[in-house]
């Protein structure tokens, strides 16, 4: 009976989902890859949000064509990452694009979490023909490669940020979809969802209440690393010319348009947005490393 | 004997893991002589440091353990001093291993001749006809049915009593001198683990190898072995031959560890089982002196908690030694106080009334398509039986026996194929859970088996709990909802702070208090427990089952034991009803269940359960074979095919009749009654010796 | 194992029927749509209707889906809009091009990752564990369309070694094949390396490899014999799935450096709506993701003992 006397730590805090964030991702620093990766995907967040103030120029404005980086600007100030064909500042460019690819890969992955989260639950909990049919359109959707779904898709319902945004939900939520399933399957499993079943809960909320907060951890892992993909299919899309309307600033579009250029003298302008792409992916894939090899340790 | 080289010797052996918080000792000081022919158990609760002695005689502790200091000498030879060329060539020949998970143990892809025939193939310098005959040839010995069969297949075709037969032939394939049993029979049904105990002593008898047997169980360890070394916490505290440490404990761990587990002849009114308080020290955080001494008894101030506690010769006693300063001076009798015992509660009426309830599933294997085939499973068939207010109903048996699935249709996560279920007036047989009113669930709950998912680890304990009491409309103002939940902590004799935990804080014994908790927060008539305590230490396992009947008695509630475990259910139930392959083979009475007339498996169950007293005979009886699969059960009677007695063209096809012994007590068997009740009795108890560690104790006061 | 593989191919072909079905829904769904892209934008609706009536597509749909895929299994893909030859004259020979690059880049990704996977999971924890692990994710980071650029820079404009395109022009060229492949494997092994090494990293902690250890046989052995086996079903799933991934690849790369595969051909047609194309080459890619999966599925139950047997 005395089992208690010597008790595990003292008294815990209640929890508190941004406390919980932030505990998160102090944890991180104890995986070195997981904190560049934060730094990176951080430095992209505040590139995105304060894009107004850090721009030196206005990204669409056509200034002094083909220059190298470093060259003096008109206005007395320097053009870091050069111009391009059009004369318009790179650096700002790279700024205002990190805007749009955060903001447009943020919506669509989360969008994506939603329907994925919603179908998974109901596909593991319930098994039986409702798992078979979800199961089924998911086995579907996933059979295309997916840059010819995308490119089948935006070539039918014309380029738009909506569409981009509903053509990744619908590229990427069976994956996740898959993902939650699996993990639903698992842990319904568990006794203590068979205790709430005895006391007679709901399904609806045994599935949100007693399985999904345990399943966040596998989940916030695997949306890291889908932040990271769609990134790289947004890109896509605006390599292909499926992309964002010009002229605002996307990186896959200033590739595409500035790569005619590299062997003519002017690498910098297509390398440098090729690079800011890669850095955000890789921030992504290295946080997500990092949480994963946190989560197995504890 | 004396002037042979021992076969295995380990001189002051420490060893440690390191991970990145530092180094944890694991085991500290360990001694041990094991001379040629010999069996020495190794016995202790998880965590003591028992498995990591088994890897360290094999040198395989991984990339982070290592031993720290003493020695490991094998036939005389420092086993720390050999290169990892010389280890591979005593491994598997000098040295074999048998693993507690048969399954995990072998490889999944491989087939077994295979796997078996490498042992020679490396060792032996061998042709490979001439291999796999050997392993062939050694399958049989240990009494594999149609060997040639399993030469050819994979690991997953053979049951986990197979596999475990598998690597025991591995194992002895090229005649080890030392023999290293981790667990073997843990993961096992109780009878099938008889057959595996029964051919281990074989073993030992026939190729006279020298055993190490690492068990928690008491009673194997008593069958099993010549001599013993209880372990805890790292240390081994009590060595000597195995007589004299059951008949003459002298170390308070020894004597707590055989206070907490039931013992034949007592029963929950006479005695009490008495666990040990506290829990487990965590290996970084070992008092100083003697690591049980916050847990002890007997705990001088000044003397246990000073510097390190040797090991100690006992006098008179053969080489049994103790780690404690006290052990000589400890006047055990003289300070016995009995533990407070209780009187019988007096039963009420039925609450619970289960009428030929059966449950059957429909398994469908994939065919093409959509087209399916289907057999069916009878999970349940014709249940009948009543419990009444304040009674302790057992269900009692092995894998298969369709105990689990009752629960689930007694709980409305499944509905019965027919037969009925009455609560009171309330037929509940067909009624889910979610179709049944909050009184009717609250007045059947439910206690589960494994302490780490019985809580959510997302939630506080007190959201848990608060949550049931708002389920079942006990209470709704948040403030009168907390105060209940405070109550409850109190009842299950926990602090009220571990409202605000999450539950990995917790320990095991004090999770299953909380899931406790919650099946008792809507008052209920009646609780199913499936196996509480099976999953945790054998000290904690004797706090929370005591506190679940006194939680039981305190309220009157009926309360289902479901269990695999015969001495926990002698202890604990007032009826018990012993089940196989889905069917009620004998319900009746405890003590008409433990004394003849039995059931052939009654019988066999009886005598199968390791049983830890120097004083109790029992009667040999080992099954032939495996438990069927419920997929593809026998005709007749489930329990023919092991059956010693059975009757040749009438048990494998005739349902055994209902035999009615007594006004409740029922046997189902073809055999006449006047056969069954000619039937010895499986336990016979000696004069006990006169110190035995049967009696509770009481702190004494420490001067 | 025989009602297996007739399932899985039961299976297949019932998502090839979702899955054309689909396509044929989206690109002539609307006859009129047809006629707009065949006629062209300055066509009066006249001559549309007039046309629909004259090709046919005044049926209902679901007679005009099965004539369609009557004729696709006759092997009829239909004409070209912006070609004007029939899609089967350029549609084969682009593919055949495709089989090439995504044949080699394949070769060398599984190869490539197969063998840094098993070394790395070899040894979990250790330096060459880490080093894999952090150029496994580094690679995987860098689309296709930035790697082509950044290689392109590097190995045309700078070093000057190797073609800005791949045309091929002037018939054949291996030398042209060398930057669209290290592109295509640059980004794509480090996911198949990644499994590979967590596979092998499970299977050496596993209790087998323990009871192999402890059988004393030789440390060579046990790798070989106990844990490549094992190690190595997980990822061969993934290793199938890859073709998926390959044709998404392929895409991008075709477009980047001009070669004239399957994947450019796709992105014309949809750019330029040209419909039987689009239908030809979605239908093909989705055959071959979908056949090499079932390929996979039943290789994978011929790999895994606990399932074959069951």
């Amino acid at each position: 009976m005395a089992e208690i006397t010597q008790g595990g730590p003292s008294v815990a805090s209640p929890p508190n989902p941004i406390v919980q964030f932030f505990k998160g991702l102090f944890l991180l620093r104890e995986s070195p890859v997981g904190m560049i990766g934060a730094f990176l995907v951080l430095s992209f967040v505040v590139m995105a949000v304060f894009a107004p103030f850090l721009a030196p120029y206005d990204p669409n404005l056509p200034q002094i064509p083909f220059a190298y980086p470093g060259t003096p600007a008109p206005d007395g100030g320097v053009f870091w990452f050069g111009t391009d064909q059009l004369g318009r500042d790179i650096l700002s460019r790279i700024i205002f694009g990190a805007q749009r690819v955060l903001f447009y890969a943020t919506a669509a992955t989360l969008a994506a979490y939603v329907v994925g989260i919603m179908l998974g639950l109901m596909a593991g909990y319930y098994r039986g023909w409702t798992d078979e049919v979800i199961s089924f359109i998911a086995n579907v959707i996933l059979s295309f490669p997916v840059m010819v779904l995308y490119v089948v898709i935006i070539a039918k319902f014309g380029a738009s940020g909506a569409n981009i945004i509903l053509a990744v939900v619908f590229a990427s939520s069976p994956g996740i979809m898959r993902i939650v399933r699996s993990l639903t399957l698992d842990i319904a499993t568990r006794e203590y969802v068979t205790a709430a079943q005895t006391r007679g809960e709901s399904a609806w909320y045994i599935m949100l209440v007693e399985i999904l907060p345990n399943a966040r951890g596998p989940l916030i892992v695997d949306f890291c690393l889908r932040m990271g993909y769609t990134t790289i299919t947004i890109g896509a899309l605006g390599f292909l010319g499926l992309g964002l309307p010009p002229p605002d600033p996307d990186w896959g579009g200033m590739i595409t348009e500035t790569r005619a250029f590299i062997t003519g003298g002017f690498p910098h302008m297509a390398i440098i947005p090729a690079v800011a792409v890669s850095l955000l992916v890789l921030g992504f894939n290295l946080l997500a490393d990092g949480l994963r090899e946190v989560a197995l340790r504890d | 004997m004396t002037d042979q080289t021992p076969v295995l010797e380990c001189r002051n052996l420490s060893i440690s893991y390191f991970v990145r918080a530092g180094e944890i000792p694991a085991v500290v000081d360990f001694n041990l002589k094991l001379m040629p022919g010999e069996s020495h158990g190794i016995v202790g609760e998880s965590g003591c440091g028992k498995s990591t002695v088994a890897l360290a005689i094999m040198n395989y502790m991984g990339k982070n353990g290592g031993i720290t200091g003493g020695e490991i000498l094998f036939q005389g030879r420092d086993m720390r001093t050999m290169s990892e060329e010389e280890l591979r060539r005593l491994r598997g020949s000098k040295i074999a291993m048998v693993y507690q998970e048969p399954m995990a143990s072998l490889n999944p892809s491989m087939k077994l001749g295979d796997q078996l025939a490498e042992v020679p193939l490396y060792h032996d310098d061998v042709s490979k006809s001439e291999a796999y005959d050997r392993a062939e040839a050694l399958l049989a010995k240990v009494r594999l049915p149609d060997p040639g069969r399993i030469m050819g297949a994979y690991p997953h075709q053979i049951s986990g009593g197979q596999q475990q037969r598998v690597v025991i032939a591995m194992a002895l394939l090229s005649n080890p001198a030392l023999l290293l049993l981790d667990e073997p029979t843990t993961a096992l049904d109780v009878t099938v683990e008889a057959g595996i105990v029964e051919l281990i002593k074989d073993i030992s008898s026939e190729f006279g190898t020298s055993m190490i047997y690492i068990s928690h169980n008491l009673g194997l360890i008593l069958e099993t072995c010549d001599r013993l070394t209880v372990m805890y916490s790292g240390e081994a505290v009590e060595v000597g031959d195995i007589h004299n440490v059951f008949d003459e404990m002298h170390h308070p761990y020894t004597r707590g560890l055989f206070g907490s587990i039931p013992v034949p002849g007592a029963d929950k009114n006479a005695r009490p089982l008495v666990a040990i308080r506290g829990q487990l020290p965590l290996p970084h955080a070992r008092p100083q002196g003697c690591n049980f001494g916050p847990r002890c008894d007997y705990f001088a101030a000044g003397r246990c908690d000073q510097g390190d506690i040797p090991m100690t010769p006992i006098a008179n006693s053969g080489a049994h030694a103790v780690r404690c300063v006290r052990a000589e001076e400890i006047d055990w009798d003289g300070h016995q106080v009995d533990a407070v015992g209780r009187d019988a509660v007096e039963v009420g009426d039925v609450v619970l009334r289960v009428e030929d309830l059966s449950k059957h599933y429909e398994v469908q294997s994939p065919g093409l398509l959509l087209a399916k085939d289907a057999t069916t499973v009878k999970a349940n068939e014709d249940l009948s039986f009543r419990a009444r207010e304040a009674e302790t109903v057992a269900i009692v048996g092995e894998s298969g026996c369709g105990k689990s699935t009752f629960a689930k249709v007694l709980m409305g996560l499944e509905e019965s194929t027919s037969g009925t279920v009455h609560l009171g007036n309330k037929e509940l047989g067909k009624l889910g859970v979610r179709e049944r009113d909050s009184k009717t669930v609250s007045e059947l709950q439910m206690v589960f088996q494994n302490p780490f998912d019985t809580l959510n680890p997302s939630h506080t304990i007190g959201s848990q709990i608060g949550r049931v009491i708002r389920k079942f409309g006990v209470e709704s103002d948040p403030k009168k909802i907390r105060q209940r939940v405070l109550e409850l902590l109190d009842t299950v004799k926990l602090p009220r702070d571990f409202a605000n935990r999450k539950p990995r804080q917790l320990s095991g014994g004090q999770k299953q208090r909380i899931g406790i908790a919650r099946a008792f927060a809507g008052d209920p008539k009646v609780v199913i427990a499936d196996e509480p305590v099976s999953a945790l230490d054998v000290s904690v396992q004797a706090a929370v089952t005591d506190l679940l009947m006194d939680i039981q008695r305190d309220n009157r509630t009926t309360l289902l034991f479901i269990s695999h475990d015969l001495s926990v259910v002698r202890y604990l139930a007032d009826r018990i009803i012993v089940m196989y392959l889905g069917q009620i083979m004998e319900k009746g009475n405890t003590e008409e269940i433990f004394a003849p007339p039995y059931h052939p498996y009654t019988e066999a169950l009886l005598a199968a359960v390791p049983i830890a007293d120097t004083s109790v005979k029992k009667r040999k009886i080992v099954l032939k074979g495996e438990i069927p699969s419920p997929l593809n059960p026998p005709k007749g009677c489930p329990f023919c095919t092991r059956c010693q007695y059975a009757i040749p063209g009438v048990c494998e096809t005739t349902p055994p009749p209902a035999r009615e012994m007594s006004d409740r007590h029922v046997i189902a068997c073809h055999l006449e009654e006047e056969e069954l009740r000619n039937m010895k009795p499986v336990i016979a108890i000696e004069d006990a010796p006169p110190s035995s560690g049967t009696s509770a104790e009481a702190p004494e006061p420490v001067s | 194992m025989l009602k297996l593989i007739l399932r899985r191919i039961g299976v297949m072909l019932l998502i090839m029927f979702v899955v054309s079905a689909l396509l044929f829904v989206m690109n002539e769904g609307d006859p009129t749509l047809i006629a707009r892209s065949v006629l062209g934008p300055y066509a009066q609706p006249e001559q549309l209707e007039a046309w629909v009536v004259q090709n046919g597509y005044d049926k209902p749909m679901v007679v005009r889906y099965f004539e369609w895929v009557g004729r696709i299994l006759q092997g009829d893909l239909g004409t070209s809009v912006i070609y004007k030859v029939p899609v089967n004259e350029i549609f084969w020979e682009r593919l055949a091009n495709t089989g090439i690059l995504a044949g080699i880049t394949f070769v060398m990704m599984v190869i490539i990752a197969l063998v840094m996977g098993v070394l790395a999971g070899m040894k979990e924890g250790s330096m060459q564990d880490r080093a894999i692990s952090f150029i496994s994710i580094f690679t995987t980071s860098i689309p296709e369309y930035a790697s082509a650029v950044i290689l392109a820079g590097i190995f045309v404009f700078w070093l000057g070694w190797l073609p800005g395109t791949s045309a091929m022009t002037g018939g054949f060229n291996p030398v042209e094949l060398i930057l669209p492949v290290m592109v295509l494997t640059l980004y794509g092994f480090g996911y198949i390396a990644r499994m590979t090494r967590a596979s092998m990293a499970e299977v050496m902690t596993s209790h087998y490899i323990r009871t192999a250890v402890l059988k004393g046989i030789p440390y060579r052995r046990v790798i070989m014999k106990h844990a490549l086996r094992n190690a190595l079903i997980a990822p061969f799933t993934v290793i199938m799935l890859q073709f998926n991934w390959l044709l998404s690849g392929v895409v991008v790369t075709e477009y980047a450096f001009g070669y004239k595969g399957f994947g450019a051909l796709l992105l014309e047609a949809a750019l330029r709506r040209d419909i039987y194309l689009i239908e030809a080459c979605g239908i093909v890619a989705v055959f071959v993701a979908v056949a090499t999966q079932t390929i996979g599925d039943i290789a994978y139950t011929y790999l895994n003992p606990r399932i074959r047997f069951n």
